[in-house]
């Protein structure tokens, strides 16, 4: 049901560069929210990015770093937030799941297991540092809105589970 | 349907996210547990995120040259209409989770509604904010759950809570002149619509946890025409307080 970003092919690797703040190493394609980017005449360019949570305070810092990377290449960049449709993380890409993990933070699992989960029913969710299933919800709420808080009962490390949002 | 009408309704609305995300703040630093203290300044982000879309929307339909910071913060006590429920202040954590739950409630019955207004970004901004309504719920439901089904104490002061908080239920399901008008348009939503269902779930809720159902039929208001408690003021004076004492200011 949810549309596929439309991002024109030249503009990809720039905006691949720009990362999400709160986590470096995700590249704000990856995350999903860009949706749209657009070369019009005279290079100018029209970008829009869609938040993953109303009040992520990273949307504005996205935005103007979009800006700098595309005016770095010589285009004149106009930024729109938009909110429909909203963000889902079915819009993050493998390559960003990976890199999630990489970075020591748990990638969203399915819509079923992530509530299963979240209500601290199933052990589903991986420890992404020693890869363990023995861990526990902390709090559903974690460091940044798009996360929460678990443990490992294994290695005994708490970590982030970037929350699943359909 | 005047513009007029329409952004006063959107004020409506969104003041009852942005003073209630605003007591949630105070809680930064100061929550009972780390992770309670996480949850509820998260909870207040994701109010204030959908204030400020609300916000940037009604200052477009303006015909004055106004920001979201201006609606936000220039405004007086009188031009706010929240309800009384949001204002009440944190006395403890039981007070917390059963404002946060009575108006999770309505706002996510209240979200599910606007989805289908005709009015293109009023469905957006409900479409986005419903599912992280529904987060919210999930998490002050659960912990009424554990507080009615916790310790002794904990249940007395959860059903206090609740007896206390009950009195602002009912203003939930007001409506002024202006919300009337926009629902008739089709843009806004009839509150008097949910309360059937609304009273239903937090009654089984309240059930659930082993708490007693009040059968106070004595209901508070005032906060829709913009008579508020004692409690406005200090909330007030203290959220706008950097724009009054520097004009303008930016992060
Ligand atoms: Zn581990």
């Amino acid at each position: 049901m949810t549309q596929e970003a439309d991002i024109a092919t030249e503009l990809l690797p720039i905006l691949k560069s720009v990362s999400d703040p709160e986590i470096p190493v995700l590249s704000i394609v990856d995350l999903g929210v860009v949706r749209s980017a657009y070369l019009l005449e005279n290079n100018k360019v029209k970008v829009e990015i869609t938040p993953t949570y109303s009040g992520c305070p990273a949307m504005d810092v996205i935005g103007d770093d979009i800006k700098t990377a595309l005016k770095e290449h010589g285009y004149e960049p106009e930024v729109k937030l938009i909110l429909s449709e909203a963000w889902t993380t079915d819009w993050m890409t493998e390559e960003g799941k990976k890199a999630l993990k990489d970075y020591g933070i748990a990638p969203p699992v399915d819509p079923t297991s992530d509530k299963d989960a979240l209500l601290g029913n199933k052990k589903i969710i991986e420890c992404p540092q020693c890869g363990s299933k023995n861990t526990q919800l902390v709090s559903q709420f974690g460091s940044t809105a798009c996360k929460a808080m678990f443990k490992c009962e294994d290695c005994e490390e708490t970590f982030d589970y970037f929350k699943c949002l359909i | 349907m005047t513009n007029e009408n329409l952004i006063h309704y959107i004020h409506s609305i969104a003041d009852n996210s942005l003073i209630l995300g605003q007591r949630l703040s105070e809680l930064c630093g100061h929550g009972p547990t780390l992770e309670t203290d996480i949850a509820m300044t998260n909870i207040a982000l994701d109010l204030f995120g959908q204030t400020r879309s609300y916000f940037q929307y009604a200052a477009e339909l303006s015909n004055e040259d106004l920001t979201e910071d201006d609606i936000a913060f220039l405004r007086k006590e009188r031009d706010y209409k929240n309800v009384l429920l949001v204002e009440q202040p944190n006395t403890d954590f039981a007070y917390i989770i059963v404002r946060q739950y009575f108006f999770d409630v309505y706002h996510y019955l209240l979200l599910k509604q606007l989805e289908n207004s005709k009015n293109v970004n009023l469905q957006n901004i409900a479409k986005k904010s419903l599912k992280e309504v529904a987060y919210h719920r999930r998490f002050s439901g659960d912990w009424l759950k554990r507080l009615g089904d916790g310790t002794e104490e904990s249940h007395e002061r959860v059903q206090k809570a609740i007896n206390d908080l009950w009195v602002y239920t009912d203003e939930l399901f007001h409506m002024n002149e202006d919300d009337k008008i926009v629902a008739n348009a089709g843009f806004g939503v009839d509150n008097s619509s949910l309360k059937d269902e609304y009273y239903q779930i937090i009654s089984d809720l309240i059930k659930q946890a082993t708490l007693e159902v009040p059968e106070i039929q004595y209901f508070q208001k005032g906060g829709k025409k913009g008579i508020h408690t004692e409690h406005m003021g200090y909330i007030l004076s203290e959220m706008q307080y950097m724009q009054l004492a520097y004009p303008n200011m930016k992060w």
